[in-house]
């Protein structure tokens, strides 16, 4: 079991909120998931990129932070938890590049224009609590909350997964074939940080997105490749993907207002969002894929 | 009348007063998605819910009568033994799952596994069903005013179903059956009892077992 959240927003209000809104949902997803949570938002910088790197010892990223700003052309640098995000007028792929070589031990939780991850081990309200997200605004979010079962408890097992530039994945379920799968994509070049089996979920789409599939061409392969079970939420530049399994054995909800968009696990989130008792509320067939994009209807 | 809002009240308050009082009017506020919400009535109370439930929602009901203003979520009325719940709009996966009797109207769609190992209860469902509906349905009656998802009915035994509109595919063992009097006045029946005076009985087609794989067959003994 875990729980997932996900929030587009259709109006500046909501937008204004955005971390508020996803603090509250994720919250009513702790019983979901006591182990870890995460959480991507996406909302445009004062940079070209945006970089969210990691590590437990303040003073390591203090370092990062010291080199980035002197050395990357034009680099600010943001600090949240133990998370530090380097804005600079370099690209998402350059500064991943920097800080792999430079600070090797150093976790690269997310690269792109638009998307910022934070994710901790520990219950959801601790993560709240401690990455503030109240002031967080956006255009769009979606998070997580872990409970482990096929692999340990630690930040770099935790959700959201980056899958490339501007794109994450969340997941609630199990994976079967995911072994396999892990060394058939390393084959390809695909690297993993941990023995997750949802990492190889976010690996695999990174690998068919590398090969030129559009979302829905590698989601739609992804049912074929993929066996086990699965909610996802695709997180992209400008908007978010639901698919869930054929058999459909995960729970989520999907409700609509003027307002906004939400996804989650179960209603008790959405409920805690502004007009959920008026949203149109509905659940996602198994095997479809449903997505939202900034100025696209759904 | 008994009122509980939920933003306030704990649901367990709500139970616990089900659970010592009898034959109560009970008004429940503010659902707001939370679990369990008026489950383990024993008695003839009178609960309504406004708002929409999570999960498990008057689960193990005898007797009473539950009626939600929303949606709710998966497991509604879960191993009822008796009474009515209605739900005015969708209720989610495995809807009065091995329910042993009484009735359960859907207004809007039920999702998939309605109805799952069901054993006795009588489930009217307004609109659509999911996939795996009636999957080892043992006993009772499941009728859908709308389509029916992939594999319904998979593995049934003595259960009935009737469809009016498309049924996406028949699970194993399923088949449909011919509609004789007596199916027409039980469906009526149902029908008039969820309170569906639009439709006629004699749209719907029935589907039931065709007694193939629940009993043995000695010419299959090589496969064990």
């Amino acid at each position: 079991m875990c729980g997932i959240v996900g929030l587009y927003a259709k109006t500046q209000a909501v937008s204004d909120n955005l971390g508020t809104h996803v603090a509250a949902m994720l919250i009513q997803m702790g019983e979901r998931g006591p182990d870890s949570a995460g959480a991507a938002f996406y909302a445009d910088g004062p940079g070209k990129s945006k970089v969210t790197v990691q590590h437990e010892d303040s003073t390591v990223l203090d370092d990062v932070i010291t080199k980035a700003t002197s050395e990357l052309a034009g680099a600010t640098a943001r600090s949240r938890g133990s998370h530090r995000v380097i804005e600079s007028s370099l690209s998402g792929d350059e500064t991943t590049r920097w800080v792999a070589e430079h600070f090797p031990d150093v976790r690269i939780m997310s690269s792109g224009e638009r998307i910022e991850i934070y994710k901790e081990k520990g219950h959801p309200r601790e993560f709240v609590d401690a990455y503030q997200l109240d002031d967080i605004k956006g255009s769009h979010a979606l998070a997580h909350t872990r409970m482990a079962t096929e692999s340990a408890i630690t930040t770099s097992h935790s959700h959201p997964f980056s899958t490339g530039l501007d794109l994450c994945l969340v997941h609630n379920g199990s994976l079967s074939n995911h072994n396999r799968l892990r060394t058939s994509l390393q084959k390809e070049g695909i690297e993993f940080q941990t023995d997750n089996d949802s990492e190889v979920a976010a690996g695999y789409l990174t690998w068919r997105l590398m090969q030129g599939d559009t979302l829905k061409q590698a989601l739609t392969a992804a049912l074929r490749d993929l066996d086990g079970f699965y909610t996802f939420a695709i997180g992209t530049r400008n908007g978010f993907a639901v698919l869930r399994d054929p058999i459909a054995c995960k729970p989520a909800v999907l409700a609509e207002t003027d307002d906004w968009v939400a996804m989650a696990s179960e209603y008790r989130a959405i409920a805690q969002l502004p007009g959920a008792d008026q949203a149109r509320i509905w659940e996602p067939e198994p095997a479809q894929i449903y997505s939202w994009e900034a100025g696209q209807a759904a | 009348m008994q009122t509980f809002d939920l933003n306030n009240d704990a649901v367990r308050d709500l139970n616990s007063y089900l659970h010592s009082n009898s034959d109560a009017t009970v008004a429940v506020s503010n659902a707001g998605g939370k679990h369990a919400v008026a489950v383990g009535a024993t008695t003839a109370h009178d609960i309504s819910i406004n708002g929409n439930v999570g999960y498990y929602c008057a689960g193990m009901n005898q007797n009473a009568n539950v009626s939600v203003n929303g949606h709710a979520g998966p497991g509604l009325a879960e191993n009822m033994m008796s009474g009515t719940v209605r739900v005015t709009g969708n209720a989610s996966q495995y809807c009065a799952a091995t329910a042993h009797g009484g009735l359960v109207v859907i207004e809007g769609d039920a999702s998939s596994r309605c109805g799952i190992s069901m054993k006795g209860v009588n489930i009217v469902v307004r609109g659509n069903v999911g996939h795996m509906s009636a999957f080892m349905a043992q006993k009772g009656v499941l009728v859908v005013c709308g389509d029916a998802g992939d594999a319904l009915g998979d593995s049934i035994y003595e259960a009935r179903l009737y469809v009016r509109g498309k049924v996406a595919s028949t699970g194993a063992d399923c088949i449909e059956k011919p509609m004789n009097a007596e199916h027409i006045a039980e469906l009526e029946q149902l029908l008039l009892s969820a309170g569906i005076d639009d439709i006629k009985a004699s749209e719907f087609t029935r589907y039931g077992s065709a007694r193939k794989l629940y009993h043995f067959n000695i010419d299959n003994a090589g496969a064990y």
